[in-house]
């Protein structure tokens, strides 16, 4: 087998976007080889949709530049851009029938007609011409036959099926020979059986017309089972660029495991290299390279963790068995290790009640540094140990410092308070992402100003839900920030 | 310099950041020159007089007791026409909205209103002096009544037959006898399409030109603000205009605030 | 049973009261007298009025002027209706909400205030009297209505099509005329049919812009007149409003039940 070339098709360079001040994309950099499949995952709201559609020509990006085969496109407008769409709810044209929505491209095209001429000036130009009916009819009914709906030209849009509509979404892009095939949620509004199907088609047809795919999902395995790469988003920043396998066993933070697969994921000390401490255990592990007791992010999968009888010397720890539901192809079971709560895939039933051994090889603790160990806000001061804090007020001890002094305001994760009713804080968030812990919750809420708060909490919160932050105004911690004299 | 501008206009144009929404500035414009001056040109002549901005016009209204008796006039018919198409509008509209074939029937009901208010007007007034009947203000009422009866009709209907069944159904479930049923479900679910009813008779009737003459010599507001322009008393004919503006922003507002979400009712 | 009765009775009551006057119309335009009696039992003498009579030529002439101004009228605001629909469709959602309830004030406006405020700004700005004035006046309160019967089109549309067509190699005016405008289609026709039907059934806006002087009359400016003019009403006005009677209705009862056709359509399609 010949290796392929590598050669960059797409490349983003700090590209960032914002709507009304609000960054949807932030500096995002990154590059797409030829022939490439290529998935953005990621939660909704998360960038992914915006990335794809300034790829495309639709949005234009607030900064940075974007290239197609090493060409600036960044100003260039989508109809002139050599790269196709399949929308998410395929967006064809209702006016026209299957074998007019298809040409459409490619009766707008000019290609070289082989024919030239020479200008007043001596330049020597090659005239363009349109695609003749029969060509049209022929590329037509060619790509209609890849998606399998050879006897359909005539029919009307809305008489077919969603699956259908999406064949012809696809035919309608593919047919104008894109460089990229830009996919947005393509299969999103189809039901389960018919996902998996058209997966398993999108697949051959990449295998077999070998152009770039770039594809747009939530749907996790969907990316794990389609992708050459993904690239995982979040907050409309990459957190994560990897192949599924890599990003599935090797998930950059907590983020990207949580969202990627079922994973047990535990706060650790990393005491040394090669040994974490979670759960109040010490365990050894094949890390190495982090700070001596530096505070590390523990991920475990469930189908990593074996079950042994207790009394087995392999047995790190020890457990006990709360539930055991069967799931079809294994048994989720939740045990519990001291205070924590640990889920494990077994494919035998476990009895309930039960004391168990727990095994886990050392290279299945996958170590990942903390996002954040505590919330950092550069705010200032309002007056004499006032600080503000997202717009709020909290008294504090300000050491002195002078109202308009710019500050770094820190406060633990556990010292704040999500409350269900927004008015029972003092500043109103909605919840972004919630995280469990093994015996906590780590919840993520955005509040209005944008700043992120993590918050350690007993209750599993919703996402999406508008709550209340409390923070306790003897829990924040003011630091002056003195490198920012101004001009 | 100049070069330069052009080349951004050329840009823009060429390229796809042209936004689509400059396809409305010409009309923006338009709405500006025929809609808002005129507007606003009434509130201006209404504090106009003699070259000068005062309160004039206003104390001059207030002063001229023809006009103000025909204002009161106008108010009273318009409310009696609205109760009475009211009264005989909502059974039409609720007995249409629980038969099958309602849908197709309510067109039979708001059909005349397609025929030219003038001819409907000179008919009815042809079926009195047929009948010897002398015209007055009881025929103005009832030609108005005939007259602003489907605009009644339309939006009740359209508001009952959007009524989910089942609320209707809960309340009988619970107990409640058909008389309960109707005033505490039925007629509260039907509130924005009365008063949407009851604007779309009230005002073109208190502002009525030249029915309210042809069915019985009378006249109401909306010829009164004719004659006042006719006779070229801009000034009062202005402040007569913005007292019925008020009204129709007013009314406006009102339905807004209960017809969130409701469907506009439409004979097309 | 009597409760079952009670309400067909009450409908069928209301509905001849609706119908008496314009039935009785029709019966006496084969009368050929304004007394509404047959001394010569029917006659088609008024029908032939409308020919003969000596004021047929004005008859003729204000017909014809009714049509030319809806046509000219409906035709413009058809096409600025359409237009900007597209334009505030894709304007931002403050600036399209501040047009829209602009866009609302000809419609709900009362009839007269229109009519006075736009001759207000016609004399002010010494716009030419007559025709321009008249044109201008039905444009105006013609154009909202186009424009709310494009908009639900837009709407419908998925928001993706217009970025598919431009994806597809299509310039920005290309995908307007090309996918766009074909999918507004319906809407902007019958935005002009209802433009039309508004500006031949106008009375105030014309009857208050026209200018006596200028001696333009519409059919219903000319009704009008001829109800207060002394000479007394003319003897085809009752012939000419039935054929207007069973000339708008068969209209109005052919599209609606058209309409009614193609929904059950879609219903068995659907099953």
């Amino acid at each position: 087998m010949v290796k392929k070339r590598k050669t960059k098709v797409i490349e983003l360079k700090n590209v960032s976007k914002n709507y009304d001040g609000k960054p949807a994309v932030d500096n995002v950099s990154f590059s797409i080889n030829k022939g490439e499949f290529v998935t953005f995952l990621g939660p909704s709201g998360c960038g992914k949709t915006t990335t794809l559609r300034m790829i495309a020509g639709f949005e234009k990006p607030t900064s940075g530049k974007i290239f197609i085969d090493g060409k600036d496109i960044t100003d260039i407008p989508p109809h002139l851009r050599p790269v196709n769409t399949v929308f998410q709810r395929y967006a064809l044209f209702p006016h026209l029938n299957v074998f007019n929505n298809v040409a459409f491209g490619l009766k707008l095209k000019k290609i070289p007609s082989g024919e030239y001429f020479t200008d007043k000036s001596g330049n020597k130009f090659e005239k363009l011409r349109k695609y003749t009916k029969e060509e049209i009819k022929k590329k037509v009914n060619e790509v209609l036959k890849l998606v399998d709906l050879e006897d359909y030209e005539a029919r009307d849009v809305s008489s077919l099926s969603g699956g259908q509509q999406q064949r012809v979404a696809i035919a309608r892009a593919l047919v104008n020979d894109p460089e990229v095939l830009l996919l947005d949620e393509p299969l999103g509004a189809l039901d389960l059986k018919m996902r998996k199907d058209m997966q398993i088609e999108l697949m051959n047809m990449h295998r077999k017309l070998g152009i770039t795919f770039v594809y747009v999902t939530h749907d996790q395995e969907e990316a794990l089972t389609m992708s050459d790469t993904i690239i995982v988003m979040r907050h409309g920043v990459i957190q994560q660029i990897a192949t599924p396998k890599k990003v599935y066993d090797e998930p950059a933070n907590a983020f990207v495991a949580d969202f990627i697969g079922e994973s047990n994921i535990f706060s650790g000390i990393m005491l040394e290299d090669y040994k974490v401490s979670c759960m109040d255990h010490v365990f050894e592990c094949v890390d190495k390279g982090f700070k001596k007791n530096q505070e590390i992010d523990v991920i475990i999968r469930p189908e990593d963790i074996y079950i042994i009888p207790k009394e087995n010397h392999a047995a790190m720890v020890l457990a006990h068995i709360e539930s055991c539901v069967f799931k079809g192809d294994h048994y989720q079971i939740i045990a519990m290790v001291g205070e924590y709560e640990l889920m494990i895939h077994e494919t035998n039933e476990a009895l309930v009640g039960e004391d168990i051994g727990i095994f886990i090889k050392p290279f299945d603790f996958h170590i990942m540094p903390k996002a954040r160990i505590i919330n950092e806000i550069e705010t200032e001061m309002v007056s004499e140990n006032v600080v503000d804090i997202c717009g709020a007020n909290f008294d504090c001890n300000g050491a002195g410092l002078l109202g308009g002094a710019k500050v770094l305001a820190s406060i633990p994760f556990d010292k704040i308070t999500i409350f269900d009713n927004e008015e029972d804080g003092q500043i109103g968030g909605e919840v972004v992402n919630t995280i469990y812990k093994g015996s906590y919750y780590q919840c993520i809420v955005r509040a209005d100003n944008y700043y992120i708060f993590f918050v350690d909490t007993q209750d599993d919160w919703l996402k999406g839900d508008r709550v209340g932050i409390g923070i306790n105004p003897e829990d924040i911690q003011i630091k002056e920030l003195l490198d920012n004299k101004p001009e | 310099m100049q070069k330069n501008i052009l080349l951004t206009i050329k840009n823009k144009i060429k390229g796809f950041h042209i936004t689509r929404s400059v396809f409305a500035y010409p009309y923006i414009l338009f709405l500006m020159f025929f809609v808002i001056i005129p507007l606003a040109l009434i509130l201006v002549n209404a504090f106009l007089a003699e070259g000068k901005i005062t309160f004039q016009n206003f104390i001059d209204l207030s002063k001229d007791g023809a006009s103000l008796k025909v204002l009161g006039h106008s108010f009273l018919v318009g409310v009696v026409t609205t109760g009475l198409c009211l009264i005989i509008g909502y059974p039409v509209a609720y007995i249409l909205a629980k038969m099958p074939s309602g849908g197709v029937l309510v067109i039979l009901f708001i059909l005349p209103m397609w025929v030219n208010f003038l001819i409907r007007t000179l008919a009815t007034r042809a079926i009195f002096q047929a009948m010897g009947v002398s015209l007055g203000e009881g025929t103005v009422i009832f030609g108005m009544v005939y007259n602003y009866l489907p605009f009644m009709i339309l939006p009740l209907h359209t508001t009952l037959s959007n009524i989910d069944k089942s609320y209707s159904e809960a309340a009988s479930d619970l107990g409640a006898d058909p008389v309960t049923v109707f005033l505490k479900t039925t007629l509260p679910l039907s509130i924005p399409g009365i008063i949407s009813g009851v604007i779309m008779v009230f005002i073109p009737t208190i502002s009525t030109f030249a029915i309210s003459q042809l069915l019985g010599g009378v006249f109401l507001f909306g010829d009164s603000i004719n004659d006042k322009f006719n006779h070229g008393l801009y000034g009062v004919g202005s402040v007569m205009s913005l007292v019925m503006l008020v009204f129709v922003l007013l009314s406006n507002i009102l339905l807004k605030r209960f017809n969130k979400g409701e469907a506009k009712s439409s004979v097309w | 049973m009597v409760k079952k009765v009670f309400p067909k009775i009450y409908l069928i009551i209301i509905l001849a009261l609706l119908y008496a006057p314009i039935i009785f119309v029709v019966i006496f335009s084969f009368s050929n007298t304004t007394n509404f009696t047959f001394p010569r039992g029917f006659s088609l003498e008024g029908y032939r009025a409308i020919f003969t009579s000596s004021h047929a030529e004005k008859l003729v002439d204000s017909l014809k002027n009714t049509v030319i101004i809806a046509l000219i009228s409906s035709f413009a605001s058809t096409i600025i209706g359409s237009v900007s629909a597209v334009g505030i469709f894709y304007m931002k959602p403050k600036s399209k909400a501040t047009i829209e309830n602009v866009n609302q004030l000809p419609i709900v406006n009362s009839e007269i205030v229109m009519a006075v405020s736009l001759m207000l700004f016609f004399t002010t700005f010494s716009f030419p009297t007559g025709w321009l004035r008249i044109i201008l006046g039905h444009i105006t309160f013609c154009t909202p209505y186009v424009i709310l019967s494009v908009m639900p089109r837009l709407m419908q549309m998925d928001s993706n099509i217009y970025e598919a067509a431009l994806d597809l190699g299509a310039s920005p005016i290309k995908a307007l005329v090309k996918v766009i405008l074909p999918i507004i289609f319906p809407g902007i026709l019958s935005g002009s049919a209802i433009a039309f039907t508004l500006s031949i059934d106008d009375f105030i806006i014309t009857q208050i812009n026209k200018g006596a002087a200028t001696g333009i009359d519409t059919l219903s400016t000319y009704l009008y007149s001829s109800t207060r003019s002394a000479s007394g009403f003319e003897p085809f006005w009752y012939p000419l409003f039935t054929i207007i009677i069973i000339l708008v209705i068969t209209i109005v009862l052919l599209v609606n039940l058209n309409k009614f056709k193609g929904k059950g359509k879609k219903k068995e399609e659907e099953v």
